[in-house]
């Protein structure tokens, strides 16, 4: 990461285009929300590389007065990686949606992980294909109704944080297109995680999709059914503040502290950084019905990061054996040499 | 070797090496090659092995083969081979359809027992008659004769049946007069690492040739002429390492870091192997997850400031398309490497053929004209991987390589170029004074149509690129109709314009006669040669070929008007022939066409076309 030498204000990482998603979509809030986390990190637009795929949310690259690329449905970690093995002083950010990133790009996605290379993976998930207008999307629940499902879809989705665990992902956050405060956490936490960060944005689709995550979202219980995990904190949530998660067996268990004989030393404290990830996956599954859903970060763990491990290796190489030039090279291994014609003997 | 009986003296001598693919005559032919071009005979030669990895040991599928070509003159690894080496009796009958008229086959006898015999589904005990062999059979007890040699190595008998293909090179090294230092010093280099190994292998090479000394009254031996060749520094190259170290040269003589995204297929994994050992060199070559992976990583490090590369054969060009679209549309540098084989779908991976010609040229969505380059001859990659590269760079495109099976396999003796044989590559850099903001990603150079590269980091050009169409001026998106005719034609002409920045097309041979000879690629070796053999027998023809495909040489219409009769010769149905009658329909073009995986050989293509020029 870049030392700040400049403070910047959010202005600065915006391009003066008119921005072009419907009005009340979701993907205005994240947008305001990413150029203000950008300012907060302080890394020049310059250095900075937007890299995003196909849909309504990969049109953000357009809107940012950074280095951008508005790439081909699903490829952008493809992408992402590359132009991050080659350019490693930029911060690099990759924006997908959960057609984008899950679907067509579902192989890039969970590789970008495996290998975890330094580039911050955002997901907006707003279970839809809002661009082609209304198909169900690899994160849509079972028996959803869409145009391309209109008796409902026969298949179960996937959850993003299960499939980035199961990619042995070392960074995952989560938060809600209108939880402004903790969107820009949470993107700062992951420009600032080294290594490849994964951020699942819950994001409405006004059109197609209006609502889809208000069971959770909706101002009435929002403060019920979701729970902010920080670092070193309780696990407390609900209007009281008086909600706690405790372990129940291998299972964790929402209960409130004075019932039932529990206290505030029952209740845990979140981990983000320790290695396995056996509770933190416990804490990304649940889903906002019997356990709150988790946002905030759930999972920041250092571990090796692929571009670094290159340039390391590249260092080391050349340090142990390297040539200046390709001819430098070739004539260190078999070959010969003729001094003057040959003649016919 | 004075006691020699009888010495053949030959323009050229094609030898091939085969047994189990486990046998190790790819190691053997290559040592061979190597002694042959130290002693300055040009080499060319056809590894032909099979696409299973451990075929049923001494079965017919498991054979491997490795065809060489040494002396004066060399362009093919031959038609014919004058000695076979057939290490058991699956191995002759494979090869025997190989050996010319008047050659000898060297068999290793103990290989040849009745459950040998078995293996290769021979009926009878007597394979020679069985296979009515009439040439001359030398049975020498290869695997006695190793053992013997290595008696008193300490080695178990698995180890030592590993060194009979080094007998077998002896034997041919004596054959050939080919000094013995020479072979044990290539071997010394091969097994550097594992000196143990090479005092076994250099008893039995001494064996190899010490028993041909020794049965010097029944075979004859012959002498090669050497050509005269330039001084300098020598090496043996095969295509596939060719194409990477002139990537490697590009990266020298453009200043922009060299980045490999690939993933392994037959035959162009050679290259990922190559690049992943050069990080001596500062090179990051990243096997990514998928094809697509492969080509959008390279186009991420384009964008990024690289020079980028991916590297595949027909079925990964054919997942690539969509990303090398993008490139086009973003109008980034990018080198795709297609090592051509037999298709379609999964085909014949490990054979040759010219069939991905259409696909590099046409093959995505929308028009999206990219240039195409085809290196002519295992050393000619290194040459145009490295135009490729320059002409990807100075004119921002996408740019096709199509190298092949037959010359990305197939090695000869090349000379290592000075530092400064190759021009300087100057990216298209956008200038210190337009980093000021308001530059547009599609202000062009107005005589080259070539956009600006500016790299990412670079303060005040910061931009937006993508799939979408731009606008022309301002960069933005844009759907305005008038403004993508513009565009469209923008790049096509912008594609159009890089002839005036390739070499003239040359014509050989005989340069004023009717008849015109037309190639491309990896096919050049047999049509020269076939070329000379028509000229040497009277025959009145001249030969063109082809190594930038699109765009076309500047001076091609009026070269194909020249002449009567164009022949366009390609391992395909006819793909180039095609290309070059829609853009030339006044010329009357012929084709001789080969598509069963295996080069030309030189008499076929001599038929073929002394054929076409008798006819009316």
């Amino acid at each position: 990461m870049e030392t700040p030498c400049t403070t910047y204000s959010a202005g600065d990482f915006k391009n003066g285009q008119s921005v072009r998603w419907c009005p009340g979509c979701g993907d205005h809030a994240i947008l305001n929300t990413l150029h203000k986390a950008m300012a907060q990190l302080g890394i020049p637009p310059y250095k900075t590389a937007v890299i995003s795929g196909i849909g309504c949310s990969s049109r953000l690259p357009y809107y940012m007065n950074t280095y951008g690329f508005h790439t081909i449905h699903g490829r952008a970690a493809a992408i992402a990686t590359g132009f991050k093995v080659a350019n490693p002083e930029m911060t690099v950010w990759q924006v997908s949606g959960d057609g984008d990133g899950l679907a067509i790009g579902g192989n890039h996605f969970i590789h970008a992980i495996r290998r975890n290379v330094n580039i911050n993976m955002l997901l907006f998930n707003n279970k839809i294909y809002g661009l082609t207008k209304g198909q169900y999307s690899p994160t849509s629940d079972r028996g959803f109704v869409s145009k391309s499902s209109p008796y409902g879809t026969t298949e179960d989705p996937f959850i993003p944080a299960e499939l980035a665990f199961g990619a042995r992902g070392n960074f995952f956050a989560r938060s809600i297109d209108v939880e402004l405060k903790i969107s820009e956490e949470v993107l700062v936490a992951a420009a600032k995680h080294d290594g490849a960060s994964v951020v699942e944005i819950l994001q409405n689709c006004v059109i197609f999709n209006n609502g889809i995550h208000n069971a959770i979202t909706d101002r009435e219980y929002r403060a019920d059914r979701t729970i902010h995990l920080v670092h070193g904190e309780k696990m407390i949530f609900g209007k009281e503040k008086n909600r706690g998660l405790v372990r129940d067996g291998f299972l964790l268990k929402a209960v409130t502290i004075g019932e039932d004989g529990y206290t505030m030393d029952d209740v845990l404290v979140h981990d983000a950084h320790t290695p396995s990830n056996f509770l933190h996956q416990q804490l990304a599954m649940m889903d906002g019905t019997d356990l709150p859903l988790a946002i905030g970060v759930i999972r920041d763990v250092a571990s090796p990061v692929y571009n670094e491990d290159i340039d390391r290796q590249v260092e080391e190489v050349r340090a142990k054996k390297g040539f200046n030039s390709l001819r430098e090279m070739i004539l260190a291994g078999d070959h010969w040499t003729v001094t003057a014609p040959q003649s016919k003997d | 070797m004075s006691e020699k009986p009888t010495v053949k003296t030959l323009d050229r001598v094609v030898v091939r090496f085969s047994g189990d693919s486990g046998d190790g005559m790819q190691l053997a032919g290559n040592i061979f090659t190597n002694v042959s071009a130290g002693m300055g005979n040009q080499v060319s030669t056809f590894p032909d092995y099979p696409a299973e990895i451990r075929a049923p040991q001494g079965s017919l599928s498991g054979v491997s083969g490795f065809q060489v070509s040494v002396g004066s003159g060399v362009y093919t690894p031959g038609d014919r081979c004058d000695v076979l080496v057939a290490m058991n009796p699956a191995a002759l009958k494979q090869n025997v359809k190989f050996l010319a008229p008047g050659g000898v086959i060297i068999t290793d006898i103990d290989s040849f027992k009745p459950a040998d015999l078995k293996k290769a589904l021979f009926e009878t005990d007597d394979p020679i008659a069985e296979l009515g062999i009439k040439a001359q059979v030398v049975e020498v007890p290869v695997t006695t004769l190793t053992k013997n040699a290595l008696a008193d190595s300490g080695l178990d008998n698995k180890a030592m049946l590993k060194c009979r293909n080094i007998f077998a090179l002896g034997l041919v090294c004596w054959l050939f007069d080919r000094p013995l230092e020479s072979a044990l010093h290539h071997l010394k280099t091969k097994f550097a690492k594992k000196p143990a190994i090479y005092e076994v292998n250099s008893k039995v090479l001494q064996a190899g040739f010490d028993y041909g000394h020794n049965i010097h009254a029944s075979v004859s031996t012959y002498r090669i002429e050497t050509e005269e060749i330039i001084p300098g520094d020598y090496t043996d190259i095969n295509g596939n390492t060719a194409t990477a170290w002139g990537l490697i040269m590009a990266s020298e003589k453009s200043g922009r870091p060299l980045f490999l995204g690939s993933y392994p297929i037959t035959p162009a994994t050679d290259i990922l192997h190559e690049l992943a050992k050069r990080k001596d060199l500062g090179v990051k070559a990243c096997q990514m997850e998928d094809e697509i992976a492969g080509v959008c990583s390279a186009i991420g490090a384009s964008f990024a400031g690289d020079l980028a590369v991916t590297s595949t054969s027909g079925p990964g060009l054919a997942l690539k398309s969509e990303g090398i679209g993008l490139a086009v549309m973003a109008e980034l540098p990018l080198v795709v490497i297609d090592v051509q084989r037999g298709g379609p779908s999964t085909g014949l991976p490990t054979k040759t053929e010219q069939t991905d010609l259409m696909q590099a040229l046409y093959g995505r969505n929308g028009e999206s004209p990219v240039a195409v380059v085809a290196p002519c001859s295992p050393t000619d990659c290194f040459t145009m991987a490295f135009e490729a590269c320059r002409i990807a760079i100075e004119h921002m495109t996408p740019v096709i390589l199509l190298s092949d099976a037959f010359i990305g396999n197939g090695s000869s003796a090349w000379r290592v170029p000075e530092v400064d044989e190759y021009p300087e590559i100057k990216p298209h850099f956008l200038p210190k004074d337009r980093c000021d903001g308001t530059w547009r990603p599609y202000e062009r150079d107005a005589a080259s149509l070539v956009r600006y590269w500016a790299i990412p980091g670079t303060e005040g050009a910061t931009h937006i690129i993508g799939g979408l169409e731009k606008d022309t001026n301002t960069g933005a998106i844009s759907t305005d109709p008038i403004n993508h005719e513009k565009m469209m034609k923008t790049r096509r002409e912008k594609i159009a314009r890089i002839a005036r920045d390739i070499p003239a097309l040359e014509v050989v041979g005989d340069v004023d006669a009717d008849t015109l000879l037309v190639g491309w690629g990896g096919t050049y070796g047999h049509l020269l040669t076939a070329t000379r053999e028509i000229n040497a027998n009277g025959g009145h023809l001249a030969f063109a070929h082809f190594r930038y495909i699109q765009p076309l040489p500047e001076n091609t219409g009026d070269i194909l008007r020249r002449y009567k009769k164009v022949i366009v010769a390609e391992l395909n149905t006819g793909q180039f022939a095609d290309y070059l009658q829609a853009k030339f329909p006044e010329v009357k073009i012929e084709r001789v066409n080969k598509i069963q995986g295996q080069p030309f050989l030189v008499k076929e293509v001599v038929d073929a076309v002394t054929k076409i020029m008798e006819e009316k």
